[in-house]
């Protein structure tokens, strides 16, 4: 009990999560502000960011609106947000528990941050909020399928394992499936989903700033916007190593090679990064027309190469 | 107190209301902003939301119709909440101070915590009115 209460709670979990995805939070800001010729935010930013909201800000609550739900929501999101840190790194980190890592656990735990954003912005009782939140909805329905496919595309690469564990050794003792075509083909739908699931920029109408003024997050304020900032945090470290973990033979923690599994993090978070500072914000049918058509055909050619064994 | 006040410090999030404004002191906001000034070193961010905003950026001159709009959105803001009145417009009433439908400058409205003068304030005035309400709060 309490050596798990630790796993959710302090190592893979919660803390450690939190800090390894505010850093890759302030990397991202500072990559941003390089490719714009800025100076950028000084390293503790996302944290300064974090206690300020959760320890020095008023939290405002909607009149007209469910108010336990919209206060709620930002609660399971952190807990989802954890739940899938917890289940992605204990195989990832090579911690031995009884659990290996399925991966449609995975798969559904990862879905519940967009959810409780969704129901924490329809209780907000603001028009914005539910305009965001129909769009985040509809975001869900382009990208999962996808999501679905590219995990189907691992789960046949390694030979019908649905296991974490498994798939990062079949790796380790043959080679990354990056290293094939359809690894390839594997590793551009993923961080097009990746990109998806964040929220970054070219699919972040759910939030669009300029336009709906952040949409689903209108109404949040101080503690409860703080425990919003938390799940960014954890899911902007758990879904690019969810993808080193499925293509790119996960970390391996002893001497030089914890120098290189830092150096994959950032490499992937740097791609996701340039093609949030490269791109404009699309429409919501444009993304739904990218995923349903040319991302899934993208994972279905995928899926033909790998059964003929490319 | 200390360690909250030194993150609020470090992390002022600014919404910006303009009044009934020129558009010049709007632009001059957005020039803090840009690679040259840079704002974000200092961790200020421009956020769409009053609900996210530390800071209440006042700008242009505040009429009949913008007074109401200002009262609500500052009680719509979480508190602290720290007010900042940029150019003549936002700090006096400057060219409008005569006119019928001028109701009156920012301070008259609501509390404000900084006057950056200036028609308009360059941004390295923005920027040091900044300094000098972050060394104060």
């Amino acid at each position: 009990m309490a050596v798990n209460l630790f796993y959710f709670l302090i190592f893979p979990g919660l803390l450690f999560a939190a800090i390894v995805g505010a850093f890759l939070s302030w990397f991202d800001r500072k990559i941003t502000a390089r490719v714009q010729f800025r100076k950028g935010p000084p390293l503790l930013q996302p944290f300064y960011d974090f206690f300020k909201l959760l320890l020095v800000k008023e939290t405002i609550l909607p009149k007209h609106g469910a108010q336990l739900i919209f206060l709620l929501a930002p609660v399971f999101a952190v807990f989802g947000a954890t739940m899938a840190a917890v289940f992605i790194l204990l195989p990832l980190l090579n911690i031995t528990t009884g659990f290996r890592g399925d991966l449609l656990v995975i798969f559904y735990l990862l879905t519940i941050p967009s959810f409780s954003y969704i129901i924490g912005a329809l209780a907000s009782g603001n028009p914005l909020a539910a305009v965001g939140g129909s769009r985040e909805m509809k975001l869900i329905l382009a990208y999962e399928l996808t999501f679905l496919l590219f995990i189907a595309g691992i789960i046949m690469k390694c030979g019908q394992q649905f296991d974490l564990y498994t798939i990062i050794q079949t790796q380790k003792t043959a080679s990354p499936f990056i290293g094939s075509i359809s690894g390839v083909l594997l590793f551009i739908v993923g961080i097009f989903c990746i990109q998806a699931k964040l929220a970054l920029v070219p699919f972040d109408m759910p939030e669009a700033e300029a336009e709906i003024t952040e949409g689903i997050f209108i109404e949040y304020s101080g503690g409860s916007y703080a425990m919003i900032k938390l799940t960014k945090y954890i899911m902007l470290f758990i879904l690019p190593a969810f993808l080193i973990a499925l293509l790119m033979n996960g970390f391996i923690l002893d001497g030089i090679h914890i120098l290189w599994a830092v150096l994959k993090l950032l490499a992937v978070v740097l791609v996701i990064t340039l093609i949030r500072n490269t791109n404009p914000r699309v429409k919501i049918k444009q993304a739904i027309r990218f995923f349903a058509v040319w991302m899934n055909l993208l994972a279905v050619i995928a899926l033909i190469l790998i059964e003929f064994g490319y | 107190m200390g360690f909250k006040n030194y993150c609020f410090k470090k992390s002022l999030w600014v919404f910006h209301f303009g009044g009934a404004s020129c558009n010049n002191c709007d632009i001059e906001i957005l020039d803090c902003l840009t690679p040259k000034y840079d704002l974000e070193r200092f961790g200020i961010l421009l956020v769409g939301s009053i609900r996210h905003a530390d800071v209440l950026l006042v700008n242009g001159s505040i009429n009949m119709h913008d007074k109401d709009r200002l009262i609500e959105v500052y009680n719509q803001a979480p508190k602290p909440i720290l007010v900042v009145a940029i150019g003549a417009c936002g700090c006096t009433g400057g060219y409008f101070t005569e006119s019928y439908t001028f109701a009156g400058p920012v301070d008259k409205i609501i509390p404000v915590n900084a006057y950056v003068p200036g028609c308009p304030p360059k941004p390295e005035a923005i920027i040091a009115g900044i300094v000098k309400l972050v060394e104060n709060s």
